[in-house]
């Protein structure tokens, strides 16, 4: 258990510049998130930070120990790849102890630990299974269960959940949280799925382009995205963005409201032409464009709930939109947050 | 009706085909069969039909070949050169093809057709620089100049197979290993061979077939019939002037040719067969 620090990581493969001037502190025992679409260079970073991968330059820091030039096997960081790797010809249980049996764990502690991660992952009853006998799912777990056995400086999990039906997915989410909680391990966690980094992360780094574009708090990357990146990488719908004054206005769909839900008069008002609308159970998102901007701008809203189930607000219609001035946010000409403009 | 009429005929040509190929593969083993087994007279009365015994079957040319002949030793002396050049072989090629496939990116690509290229220098070429270093390093007439020598068109060859191999294997699979506390050497040892089986029974058989069927080297370097492979031997000594034993070199390509008929028939199918399958997604 120990604190990682990138300090301007790049990676360069030939032609392509995988990871571009990354520098990340990760405390002690923090759940970080990696979040950022696909190809941004997530996987790329966390291969450098288990020492599969020698960054092109910048400094790796793990414990306070610069492990630049240290093997994989000396950082002693767990990691769960993507496409999990397991060892084929090895029993589920095997597979699992692999990590303890390369530390010379006792035989005792190892039977005892690996029960415990099978019994945690739910894959007990497959332990004498080999690789290929498992569902992609149950795969999953066993790469999970390995990486989790044995106490590593820090785990890296490289998207560890894609895999999982819904309902399985949202159990292993709180079972992964927990157990990082419980044992205090420094997790860095990678996926491009935003429910998980809003719903796991202490913090999370948004990437894009082998750029860490935000690192914050889930409340503030959502709250207040660095950049028109992060604002409509983040949300679901995300976040409106229409162009003015040179600048961009930001607002969440959830903000845009019918002017009759907004009391107080700090608010700025839109004409909206609702062109489509989208029944969703617990909510309705309708999509438009507003008056007097580019018709190319596509604005989405969700509507309160006293809006949800009558139709009160059609394609076609004409209405009264406004969002609170404290929901505005700002982006300059470059994207960039700006405080106003 | 009209359909069923269709499919007997795609069968009927389906199983003529396979018939046509069976007939022709299996021909020369019948041959030499039959033909090691017939009594001299039976094989030189050009009145008899050639495909069936017209007289008694007779072990007497294999008792010929044991008792007047080195065969025995001939069979031997091919053992012992098969397993060496195996050993040196797997030593070389295995280490090298790993290497190719996971270490030398791009070049490796090109060394890997570079070094596969070096096999299809016909052996006839070769002999002449090869014979002296055979002679500088003493082994003239000796069945270790064969020792020597094979590795240099085995190695080529099974490199560059076992290149495709280990590229076709999940590189994730060491990397775990590597994470999870092994040593590059310890992932290849735990992981990497015991997953190669496959690949390196057939680099097995492969080269110990070749070094069996190879004629054009041991016919240079050697010529003491206690030092000849088993090719060598059955086709030197068992014809003397324009005298074909006829019956004793069928029965000697017959023993010959059977443990390689065994081996590829028992061992290969049941290994290749998803020792891979799980790894990854
Ligand atoms: N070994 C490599 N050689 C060349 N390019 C590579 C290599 N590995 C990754 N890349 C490139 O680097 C970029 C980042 O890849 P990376 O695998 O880190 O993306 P990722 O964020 O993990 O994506 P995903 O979410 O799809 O897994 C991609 O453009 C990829 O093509
Ligand atoms: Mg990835």
């Amino acid at each position: 258990m120990a604190p990682v620090t990138a300090r301007n990581i790049f990676k360069k493969f030939d032609d392509v510049l995988a990871v571009n001037g990354m520098s990340l502190t990760v405390p002690d025992g923090e759940f970080m998130v990696l979040l950022g679409p696909s190809g941004c260079g997530k996987t790329t970073f966390l291969r450098i930070v288990c020492g599969l991968e020698r960054q092109t330059s910048g400094d790796l820091i793990i414990g306070g120990n610069l492990v630049n030039d240290i093997p994989p096997r000396a950082r002693g960081v767990a990691m769960m790849f993507q496409s999990y790797g397991l060892y084929p010809h090895y029993t589920v249980r095997n597979n699992i102890a692999f990590p303890l049996k390369t530390q010379h764990v006792s035989r005792g502690e190892i039977d005892k630990k690996v029960n415990w991660a099978a019994s945690l992952l739910g894959i007990s009853h497959l332990l004498d299974r080999r690789p290929r006998q498992l569902s992609g799912g149950e795969r999953q777990r066993v790469a999970l269960a390995r990486a989790l056995v044995r106490e590593p400086t820090a785990l890296l999990l490289d998207e560890p959940l894609s895999n999982l039906d819904a309902k399985m997915r949202a159990s292993a989410r709180q079972d992964i949280r927990q157990f990082q909680q419980r044992v205090g391990i420094t997790t860095i966690y990678v996926t491009h799925d935003q429910v998980e980094a809003m719903g796991m992360g202490d913090r999370i780094a948004v990437i894009d382009h082998g750029r860490i574009r935000q690192v914050g708090t889930p409340v503030e990357i959502y709250e207040d995205p660095a950049d028109r990146f992060v604002a409509t990488f983040v949300g679901t719908p995300p976040m409106n963005l229409v162009a003015r004054n040179g600048g961009y206005l930001g607002f969440r769909p959830e903000n845009f409201l019918p002017k009759e839900m907004i009391n107080g008069s700090d608010a700025a008002e839109f004409s909206f032409r609702v062109d489509r609308s989208e029944y969703l159970g617990s909510e309705r998102i309708v999509y438009g464009v507003l008056d007097g901007f580019n018709p190319a701008e596509v604005i989405a809203a969700k509507l309160p709930p006293a809006h949800v189930a009558e139709e009160s607000i059609r394609p076609g219609e004409w209405h009264r939109f406004a969002v609170r001035r404290g929901a505005l946010r700002y982006f300059d000409a470059n994207g960039k947050r700006a405080m106003s403009h | 009706m009209r359909r069923a009429v269709l499919n007997a005929a795609s069968d009927g040509a389906f199983y003529g085909a396979v018939a046509i190929f069976v007939v022709l593969t299996a021909f020369p083993f019948y041959w030499m069969l039959i033909t090691s087994l017939k009594s001299n007279p039976d094989l030189y009365n050009v009145a008899n039909t050639p495909f069936w015994f017209n007289e008694t079957p007779t072990l007497e040319h294999f008792r010929y070949l044991f008792e007047q002949t080195l065969f025995a030793r001939w069979l031997l002396n091919s053992l012992i050169i098969g397993l060496c050049v195996v050993a040196i072989t797997l030593a070389a090629a295995v280490p090298a093809g790993y290497s190719l496939a996971r270490m030398t990116g791009r070049n490796g690509e090109a060394l890997g057709i570079g070094i596969f290229l070096t096999y299809l220098v016909p052996p006839t070429l070769l002999f002449l620089p090869l014979s002296r270093v055979v002679a500088s390093l003493g082994l003239q007439n000796s069945m270790w100049s064969l020792v020597l020598v094979y590795p240099t068109f085995t190695i080529p060859f099974c490199t560059w197979l076992l290149m495709g191999f280990f590229k076709a294997m999940p590189v994730e699979i060491e990397e775990a290993a590597i994470v999870d506390g092994c040593s590059l050497f310890g992932a290849f040892v735990r992981m990497v061979l015991p997953l190669s089986i496959p690949a390196i029974l057939t680099v097995v058989i492969f080269t110990f077939t070749l070094t069996l069927q190879e004629f054009v080297y041991a016919l240079t370097f050697i010529s003491t019939s206690a030092q000849k492979p088993v090719t060598l031997g059955v086709a030197t000594d068992l014809v003397r002037g324009d005298i074909f034993f006829w019956g004793e070199i069928m029965a000697g390509a017959l023993i010959a040719s059977i443990p390689v008929a065994i081996a590829y028939n028992l061992f290969l199918d049941r290994f290749i067969s998803g020792i891979t399958g799980g790894a990854v997604k």
